[in-house]
C-alpha cells in the first residue's frame, strides 16, 4: 500500500530550482534511503514531504490526503515524524523530560494544567521504555545540552520515535557522529522501529555503507530530479549513479569491489 | 521539592506569620506590596522563564486588577475583595486572550514591544477617559471587606497590617501552590519545551501558539490578582500603575531575584521594595542607583540574588550565563 506519495513537486528558491518535478511513492513497510551529492535537493525534498516547506507545484499525499504545506504539528498528529540533520533538542530539559514531551503530545495530555508530572507513573514508565530502546537509560536526568553529540542525535531521533508515527523521515541520522558509532546508531534505530511498530522509514544519508546495508530501496536525487530509484543491488550496478554520487568514473569498479567485500564480510 | 527547600520555605512562612507582631509597622506595611508583587511576578515569570517570552507590558494586568478593585469599591460600593478578585481574573482572561492572540504570533523583542504597546494603549485610555477613571488623578480604592467580614470600623493601618496582611499572605501561598502545580504539570513541561526549541516542539505535535496563548492568559490572571492585592495597599489607582516603567520595574524585580528560580522573583520584589524605600529616602535619584544595580547584576550574577545565595550554599542546579 502506498502510504506517502509526492507527484510532480517543484520547489524554487528565487531563480534556483531545488526540486524540478519529483515523483515519489513510498509503500508501507519500506526502508528507503535518499542519496545524492550536496545541493541535490534531498533536504528540500524531506522538508516538502514533512510540511516544513510548501512545494510551489505538485501534490504530497499521505494515505490519500493532501498534506502539502500542512505544518508540522498537524502532520505529527497524523502519524508523520522526522528528525533533523542538525540535532534538534530541548537544551535545558533532561533526557527523560524530552521523551515525556513527545509522549504527552502523542496522548494529548498537554492540556492538563494541574496534573502532577512526577506522579504520573505510566508516563514515566513509557518514557523509560523509549529511553531503554535507545540506550539512554544511564543519562535520564542529565540536561540535554550537556550530553555528547551521539547521545543528542539519538535523543532527537528517540523523541520522534516516541510519537509512534506511521512513517519517520530521518535527515542524516548519523551525520556528525564518528564512523564507529554510525552502525550502532542505525542498528538501534532499526531495532527500535521494529519494537515500536514503525513500519516505514525514509532517510537521507551520505554513508554508502549504511545506505546499502539497511535500505530496501534507494532513491538517487541529482539537481532536483530523481536519477534512479530501485533496490540496492540494482543501484550499485548503475554506473551513472555511482559516478555521480561517489564522484569519478574510475570509482565505479572500486566501489563495486568494496560492496562485494562488504557483502562477503557480512555473510 | 527537596527536603531542605521545604524546611526553608516553612521557616520563611513561619517568620511571615509572626512578622506583623514583631516588625515595625511601616516595614510590615511595605511587606504588603511585596505580597502583591510576588503574586503578579508569578504570572510574569510563567511567561518569561517557563515560556521564554518577555513581557514589557504586564503592568497592564496590574491595572486591570487595581482598577477593578477601585471601580467596585468606590463607584459601585461593592467592598467584597473576593468579587474584585473574581472580576479581575475574568477580565484579565478575556482581554489577555484577545491581546495574547496577537502578541503570541511574535517572539523575542517583537513580543516585548507589542506587549509594551498594549500597555501604553491602556495607559492612554485611562488618561483620556477622565469621566470614567478620573484621568491622571486616578481613583481611590476603598477599604475592602475580606471573606464577607467588614473591617470599616478599624483604623486603616491596623486593617492593612492585620487582617489584610494575613489575607494577602494566604492568597500568596495559594497562588504559589497553584503556579507550582502548573509549572510541574504536563502543560508546564510543554511550554518549557517550546521555550527551548519551538521548531522541535512543533514537530513533536505541540501547537506552539496555543500553548503560548494559554501561558499568556494564565500569566495575565495571576498578575491581575497581584494588582487587586496592591490596590488597597496604595489606596489609590492612577495611570502611573500601568505606565511602561512599572512593567520595567516588574522585569527588574524578576531579574534581581533570579528568573530561573521559581521563588527568585519574590525575593527580587522584596529586595526591590525595601531598597527603593531606603534609597528614595536618601536621594530622589533612586532610579540611577537601581540602574547601576541592574547593570551590575546582569554582568556579575545573571541568575540574580538567588543564584548568589544558592551558589554560596551550593544547592544550585544550573548556572545562568548572560549570553544565554
Amino acid at each position: 500500500m502506498v502510504i506517502l506519495e509526492a507527484t510532480n513537486i517543484q520547489k524554487y528558491y528565487g531563480d534556483f530550482c531545488a526540486l524540478a518535478g519529483v515523483d515519489i511513492h513510498i509503500r508501507e513497510g519500506e526502508f528507503i534511503s535518499i542519496i545524492g551529492p550536496n545541493g541535490a535537493g534531498k533536504t528540500t525534498l524531506i522538508n516538502c514531504l514533512t510540511g516544513f516547506l510548501k512545494p510551489d507545484t505538485g501534490q504530497v499525499r499521505f494515505k490519500g490526503k493532501d498534506i502539502a504545506g500542512m505544518g508540522p504539528e498537524k502532520l505529527s498528529k497524523m502519524g508523520i515524524a522526522r528528525s533533523f540533520q542538525l540535532v534538534h533538542i530541548f537544551p535545558d530539559l533532561s533526557l527523560i523530560d524530552t521523551l515525556k514531551v513527545a509522549i504527552i503530545s502523542r496522548q494529548g495530555k498537554g492540556g492538563r494544567f494541574f496534573a502532577s508530572l512526577s506522579k504520573d507513573k505510566v508516563l514515566h514508565q513509557q518514557a523509560l521504555e523509549v529511553a531503554e530502546l535507545f540506550g539512554l537509560s544511564d543519562r535520564l536526568e542529565e540536561t540535554s545540552k550537556n550530553c555528547p553529540q551521539g547521545t543528542k542525535k539519538l535523543l532527537d531521533v528517540a523523541s520522534a520515535f516516541a510519537l509512534h508515527p506511521e512513517i519517520i523521515l530521518l535527515d542524516e541520522p548519523t551525520s556528525g557522529v564518528s564512523t564507529s558509532e554510525k552502525n550502532k546508531i542505525m542498528q538501534v534505530m532499526v531495532d527500535a522501529s521494529k519494537k515500536i511498530g514503525i513500519k516505514t522509514i525514509l532517510q537521507v544519508e551520505h554513508d554508502m555503507d549504511i545506505v546499502f546495508s539497511y535500505s530496501d530501496r534507494i532513491i538517487v536525487v541529482q539537481q532536483g530530479k530523481i536519477l534512479a530509484d530501485g533496490p540496492p543491488d540494482k543501484i550499485e550496478k548503475n554506473e551513472d549513479v555511482v559516478c555521480n554520487v561517489v564522484g569519478q568514473k574510475e570509482c565505479f569498479q572500486t566501489f563495486n569491489r568494496i560492496m562485494e567485500m562488504n557483502r562477503e564480510e557480512r555473510a | 521539592m527537596k527536603k531542605p527547600r521545604i524546611i526553608l520555605l516553612c521557616v520563611i512562612l513561619a517568620f511571615l506569620l509572626v512578622w506583623p507582631f514583631i516588625g515595625p509597622k511601616y516595614m510590615v506595611y511595605l511587606t504588603l506590596s511585596i505580597f502583591g508583587y510576588s503574586v503578579a511576578l508569578l504570572g510574569l515569570n510563567l511567561l518569561f522563564n517557563y515560556t521564554g517570552l518577555l513581557s514589557f507590558g504586564h503592568a497592564l494586568f496590574i491595572g486591570f486588577g487595581g482598577y477593578t478593585a477601585a471601580f467596585l469599591t468606590s463607584k459601585y460600593h461593592i467592598p467584597h475583595m473576593e468579587i474584585s478578585l473574581l472580576i479581575a481574573i475574568i477580565l484579565a482572561a478575556i482581554i489577555g486572550a484577545l491581546i495574547g492572540m496577537i502578541c503570541v504570533r511574535y517572539i523575542k523583542i517583537y513580543f516585548a514591544m507589542l506587549t509594551l504597546a498594549f500597555g501604553m494603549l491602556f495607559h492612554s485610555f485611562l488618561i483620556k477617559t477622565y469621566y470614567l477613571t478620573g484621568g491622571d488623578e486616578g481613583m481611590p480604592v476603598l477599604q475592602p471587606s475580606l471573606l464577607g467580614m467588614d473591617f470599616s470600623d478599624m483604623d486603616p493601618m491596623a486593617f492593612l497590617n492585620g487582617p489584610f496582611y494575613f489575607y494577602s499572605l494566604g492568597l500568596l501561598v495559594l497562588a504559589c501552590i497553584v503556579m507550582w502545580r502548573i509549572v510541574h504539570s504536563p502543560f508546564g513541561l510543554c511550554i518549557q519545551s517550546i521555550r527551548d526549541n519551538p521548531d522541535k516542539a512543533e514537530y513533536l505535535g505541540i501547537g506552539i501558539r496555543k500553548y503560548r496563548l494559554f501561558a499568556f492568559v494564565i500569566s495575565g490572571c495571576f498578575t491581575a490578582v497581584g494588582g487587586v492585592l496592591l490596590a488597597p495597599v496604595t489606596g489609590h489607582m492612577d495611570p502611573g500603575m500601568v505606565f511602561w516603567t512599572h512593567s520595567g520595574d516588574m522585569v527588574f524585580m524578576t531579574l534581581l531575584g533570579g528568573f530561573t528560580n521559581f521563588f527568585g522573583p519574590m525575593l527580587g520584589s522584596a529586595v526591590f521594595v525595601f531598597l527603593r524605600d531606603e534609597v528614595s529616602s536618601v536621594t530622589q535619584y533612586w532610579r540611577l542607583i537601581f540602574g547601576a544595580l541592574l547593570a551590575a547584576m546582569v554582568i556579575l550574577a545573571p541568575g540574580g540574588i538567588i543564584e548568589v545565595i544558592s551558589r554560596s550554599f551550593g544547592f544550585l542546579k544550573k548556572k545562568v550565563k548572560a549570553g544565554d
